[in-house]
């Protein structure tokens, strides 16, 4: 973690166990690269702007990681958010109709895609916390509609533009590499500055961990989730605009399809308990480079697109399994039983 | 008599703790038999060994002359052994025809025969005086009339003995008298029953003998009518009680205008909980509230810091109407709680103990303005010296410490409150008594710097011993007080007195 | 009147009125035609969403059918057109490989205490990423059989007519009506949705409960796989995309409870109906694009979620 007081850089071994996993793993899918496609590892120099196989694996990333920041916290505090691609596309859209209809400027478009995004958010938050729904319904209904709403802003045409900020802000390169990169970094920083800066982070962490003595102790439990989810949203929304403006159009059925499983994916696999609680921003980052390192490795070997579900799919249920009591007491019970034998 | 079930010398370990120790109990049919003790006895420990949700680890249980192993609790029924729980384990979205049939529901070729189900659950629902329409939905039901429904679905099975735990901790008196019918005909009719309750009144209403527990051991098993309440409680709680010398007047409060009181609350209730309650707490002055197991201690504390809030009654602080709907809200008064449920209430259990020590005090600040990490060393550094908590370090994740060192690890995170009020809800439950010594210490350090306390322990003995007052509370109401000179044998004496009419508080 | 039927009673007093409305706006759409055309044309939805119910109705979630619908159609396609294998034994073949894939599933859920959100989804990458592998095209199926049951129907007079898609969808909801009333393993679906530790106390068998439920829904969606086969004449790798969502909502929208332990299979048909009739109406219309059935079903699924929790804090409040 960045901040110098993060939970983990006082106790390393706790951190070390909840990042190990995820990054034995990346590191042992860049050695199969290693071993078998060297050309992975290439870098080249083009107009000032660096090109290979790695800048491509941080711009593809680039969605899943911004949205595996919002879905983390959105994990800690014991829920999950499965909105976040359908708000990838209202986003998407509605940039997309202020620019080329409205003709506002981007920065505008990109300040009201943002609001949107978070009172989106706001609302999923509103019927976890308020009306008590459970998060899987509550975000499903959002994932449901979400598209539609999308299609409704685009009248469901897809609305191409060409305006040069938004198409620069998916597209463009900022001190050699994309611009995405630049957009992740800023993002990562401003999450776990507020996180881990304020107390924001901790009564996340409380939220999950134990809801109760966290309400015991005065702490604004139903305010946290709520903004927690805003934020998921928020990030979902600039999610959609680099979506939108690497195909430089708002398509509403296809933005952001699946995302959302993507960057559960990631958050799980990052470290971070499905059951709340403590909460590693890093990891997740880990996690959704991993994916997309496991993802552009199958392309470069030839495998088509749409295999690519079956090893995720895998290695989520992989994941879960680690962190399951049940699992972990059947292994050990194999392991000591097998050193006793 | 007809000997039904004999155990002998039955232990039961847990790691770290031996929760029965050579135990006896024997049940006859045609009797209601009552198991006693206070927490900690073994009393639920005893039911899941005959009921088979727990393998012994020594002794004998016979069953009718055979030794039984009941392995699961459907295995136990089998025997002829079935359950009644304080919680109706029913499932309330089905109807009452298979809350009682489901598991044997009658079939043919494999299809579920209604009109014989639901004519096998009426008979089975009219054995016990209920007269229902067994299609109805279970969750339409009172819970007593559920309770009595999982009477009937137990007593559908081949039953002999049926093991009731505390039953009545949810009903009201004509509940409790509907139920008590039902029981007494059944144990006319030939069955066992043995009956778990925290209501001494019902005890003696109800059944034939008693054994008490306590501490794991076997105490004495007597006719409930031959034993006098005060000697039963003394066996409950290991010591001897004599009857009240004529009631002398306590000395009057010698500082009652030094002392304006903090809190001040009158026929404070909440409906079909607890109350009505009165007591006022002074500033520098412990109060304790005695009471047996489930006689409304706990409620009483947290309807006062607002987690259920009242819904009848007044509370003032510091002479200010203070109707505290949330912990936040009592939170801001100058309220501080450590709940007795440590573990589900109390401790954020992947956090570290600065972070836990230091909860309270963060979200009286709320979540922008955050205590810099050198204070917050510096506080938490200071309750660990001062509380003397054992722990590797501020950064140890709380669950790895010991149930006293997180229990002063909560009690920190509401000292670094300095609060008005603090309320212990047994803050010396299932710690060692090192540590117990600690914590009676620092609640007398406390008093004299002129916090308010309200001290709620099952052990009388530490409540006499810390309180400067006490409320007596018995079937969650306030049933009397003591102030100057008081000791174990005037609390006992309030409690065992046989309960007049329902209209004194 | 019991307060468990009110849902039910909303959903059928929704259907009458969507249909009512329609009716008055399109000509021709109050025919027995449109009403049969709602049976064959939601049939695919209708069985998967049967599976579904009961995997709400035990307390859990199912979000790999979409995928496993896809999957089916695509392995049927290959079976019967590469392999030459009969289409009826293919069909088998499939449903038990649903079972088998949902068994696995459930398994899971109940041996490692998983989320069941969360091994679902991993089933719905799983079977996706599988469907390409066997194929990455959509193929079409041409056997005599299929020629044979696809122009099969009953004539109900006029030009309408039940299709043999159609009277599958019935036979499914016939057959679930039963199992889930009048078999002990349906009753044990609703103890367990009720609540598990009451479930396991009182001796009912939860640990092989739950993974049958799975195996239901698996095979209710290889079904269904079979049936879009039957529907499209063909196989895809991508079809059934966001099925699953359409399936919960018609299950909630029929009145079943999202907490699990309360609803109706026949609830659930009329769930499928309503969405059905909603995209009937759209297509009459012409002018109002697709997209208003996601908006229309989501807002259907709110209105019912918050008269669920409504009607489930009411009872709270009465105990």
């Amino acid at each position: 973690m960045a901040t110098p007081d993060s939970p983990g850089n006082s106790r390393p071994s706790l951190l070390g166990s909840a990042l190990i996993w995820p990054l034995l793993s990346l590191a042992a899918l860049l050695l199969f690269n290693l071993v078998w496609q060297p050309s992975f590892y290439r870098l080249v120099v083009q107009d000032g702007h660096l090109y290979g196989t790695f800048v491509d694996i941080l711009n593809q990333g680039s969605k899943a990681m911004l949205l595996s920041l919002g879905m983390t916290l959105v994990i800690a505090t014991g829920g999950v958010d499965l909105s976040v691609g359908s708000v990838m596309a209202i986003a998407g859209a509605l940039a997309a109709v202020l620019v080329v209809s409205a003709g506002l400027p981007f920065a505008a478009a990109l300040v009201l895609c943002l609001i949107a995004g978070a009172l989106l958010g706001a609302w999923n938050g509103v019927l976890v916390t308020f009306l008590r729904v459970q998060p899987i319904i509550a975000t499903l209904i959002l994932m449901v509609v979400g598209r539609g709403i999308a299609m409704l802003i685009t009248g469901g045409q897809i609305v191409t533009f060409e305006t040069p900020a938004f198409v620069y802000f998916g597209n463009g390169h900022f001190l050699g590499l994309p611009f995405t990169v630049t957009l992740v970094v800023i993002v990562f920083a401003l999450t776990a500055l507020l996180t881990r800066r304020t107390a924001i982070g901790l009564f996340i962490e409380a939220a999950g961990d134990n809801e109760t003595a966290s309400r015991f102790c005065g702490a604004p439990v139903r305010l946290v989730k709520v903004l927690v989810y805003s934020f998921s949203g928020a990030c979902a929304a600039l999610a959609g605009l680099i979506a939108t403006s690497n195909i430089k159009a708002a398509d509403s059925s296809r933005v952001g399809e699946l995302m959302e499983l993507d960057a559960i994916f990631a958050v799980v696999v990052g470290g971070t308990a499905l059951t709340g609680g403590r909460f590693t921003l890093l990891g997740s980052i880990i996690g959704a480079l991993l994916i997309q390192t496991l993802t552009t490795t199958m392309y470069n070997l030839g495998m088509p697109p749409a295999i690519a579900p079956v090893p995720k799919a895998i290695v989520i249920v992989l994941a879960c399994l680690l962190q399951s009591p049940a699992f972990r007491k059947q292994m050990t019970g194999l392991f000591s039983r097998r050193a006793t034998a | 008599m007809n000997l039904l079930l004999s155990a002998r010398q039955v232990s039961k370990s847990f790691p770290g703790v031996k929760a029965l120790a050579g135990v006896q109990l024997d049940l006859y049919r045609g009797e209601i038999h009552a198991l006693m003790g206070e927490n900690g006895a073994g009393k639920s420990t005893m039911i899941k060994l005959i009921t088979g949700v727990y393998k012994r680890d020594e002794g004998s249980i016979t069953f009718d002359g055979r030794e039984i192993h009941p392995k699961s609790p459907k295995d136990a029924e089998a025997i002829g052994i079935s359950t009644v729980y304080q919680e109706v384990n029913l499932i309330p979205t089905l109807s009452i025809a298979e809350n009682v049939m489901l598991g044997r529901l009658p079939r043919k070729w494999g299809v579920i025969q209604w009109r014989a189900a639901r004519e096998q659950a009426r008979r089975a629902t009219q054995r016990l005086g209920l007269d229902l329409d067994v299609s109805r939905e279970l969750s339409g039901c009172s819970i007593a009339i559920q309770q009595m429904i999982a009477i009937a679905r137990a007593l559908d099975v081949r039953c002999e003995l049926l093991v009731l735990d505390e039953p009545t901790s949810s009903l009201d008196a004509e509940e409790v008298e509907a139920l008590f019918k039902v029981l007494r005909k059944l144990r006319d009719d030939g069955l066992a029953i043995l009956f778990v309750s925290h209501f001494l009144d019902q005890i003696y209403a109800l059944t034939d003998r008693l054994t008490v527990l306590r501490n794991g051991q076997f105490i004495a098993e007597s006719m409930t009518a031959d034993l006098p309440r005060l000697e039963l409680l003394g066996q409950m709680l290991g010591r001897k009680v004599e009857a009240a010398q004529a009631a002398h007047h306590a000395p009057p409060d010698e500082r009652p205008t030094a002392h304006p009181k903090l809190v001040e609350a009158r026929d404070l209730g909440l409906r079909g909980v607890v109350g009505p309650v009165d007591f006022t707490i002074a500033p520098g002055e412990v109060l304790g509230l005695a009471g047996l197991l489930g006689s409304g201690r706990t409620e009483t504390a947290r309807m006062l810091f607002g987690v259920d809030p009242h819904d009848t009654g007044d509370l003032r602080v510091s002479g200010e109407p203070a109707p505290l709907r949330t912990p936040a809200e009592a939170i801001r008064r100058g309220f501080a709680f450590c709940s007795e449920d440590r573990k589900s209430e109390g401790i954020l259990p992947h956090l570290s103990v600065r972070e836990n020590l230091l909860f309270a005090m963060q979200a009286s600040r709320g979540p922008l303005r955050r205590i810099p990490r050198a204070e917050q060393t510096r506080i938490a550094d200071h309750y660990i010296a001062a509380l003397n908590i054992k722990t590797p370090g501020p950064e140890t994740p709380i669950r790895n410490l010991s149930g006293g060192n997180q229990q002063k690890v909560l009690l920190a995170r509401w000292l670094a409150m300095q609060p008005a009020l603090i309320i212990l809800d047994e803050p010396t439950r299932g710690i060692d008594v090192g540590a117990k010594a600690e914590i009676e210490k620092l609640i007398a350090s406390l008093r004299e710097k002129g916090m308010a306390v309200l001290f709620i322990s099952s052990e009388l003995e530490e409540v006499v011993r810390v309180s400067s007052r006490v409320v007596v509370l018995r079937d969650r109401k306030k049933i009397g007080e003591l102030d100057g000179s008081f000791d174990e044998n005037r609390v006992l004496n309030m409690i065992a007195a046989p309960s007049s009419s329902h209209g004194d508080s | 009147m019991d307060r468990k039927f009110i849902p039910l009673l909303a959903t059928a007093g929704v259907l009458i009125a969507l249909f009512a409305a329609a009716s008055l706006m399109y000509d021709g759409f109050a025919s027995l035609r449109v009403v049969a055309n709602l049976f064959s044309d939601n049939a695919v939805l209708g069985i998967a969403a049967v599976g579904m119910t009961a995997v709400i109705l035990s307390g859990g979630i199912d979000l790999s059918v979409g995928s496993v619908v896809a999957f089916t159609t695509v392995l049927i396609a290959t079976l019967v057109g590469k392999n030459h294998i009969h289409p009826l034994l293919a069909a088998v073949l499939a449903t038990l490989i649903g079972a088998l894939f949902g068994w696995a599933q459930g398994g899971l859920i109940q041996r490692y205490e998983l989320p069941a959100f969360l091994v679902t989804l991993g089933g719905m990458f799983f079977a996706r990423g599988l469907s390409f592998v066997v194929n990455m095209q959509s193929v079409g199926i041409a056997h005599p059989f299929y020629t044979a049951v696809q122009s099969a129907s009953i004539p109900l007079g006029g030009k309408a007519s039940l299709s043999a898609v159609a009277i599958i969808l019935l036979l499914v909801f016939a057959i679930a009506f039963f199992v889930a009333h009048f078999t002990e393993f349906g009753r044990n679906i609703y103890a367990l949705g009720g609540n598990p530790e009451s479930a396991r106390l009182m001796g009912l068998p939860v640990s092989r409960t739950r993974p049958a439920v799975y195996a239901v829904s698996g095979a209710c969606a290889a079904l269904a796989g079979v049936v879009a086969t039957l529907y499209t004449g063909s196989g895809n790798p991508a079809t059934g995309t966001g099925l699953e969502l359409d399936a919960i909502a018609a299950v909630v929208i029929g009145g079943t409870l999202l907490t699990g332990g309360v609803g109706f299979i026949a609830g659930t048909l009329l769930g499928v109906l309503i969405f059905g009739t909603i995209q009937s109406a759209l297509i009459f219309d012409g002018r109002l694009n697709s997209w208003w059935l996601r908006i229309a079903v989501g807002t259907l699924l709110l209105v019912f979620i918050l008269l669920q929790r409504s009607l489930t804090r009411g009872k709270a409040r009465h105990s």
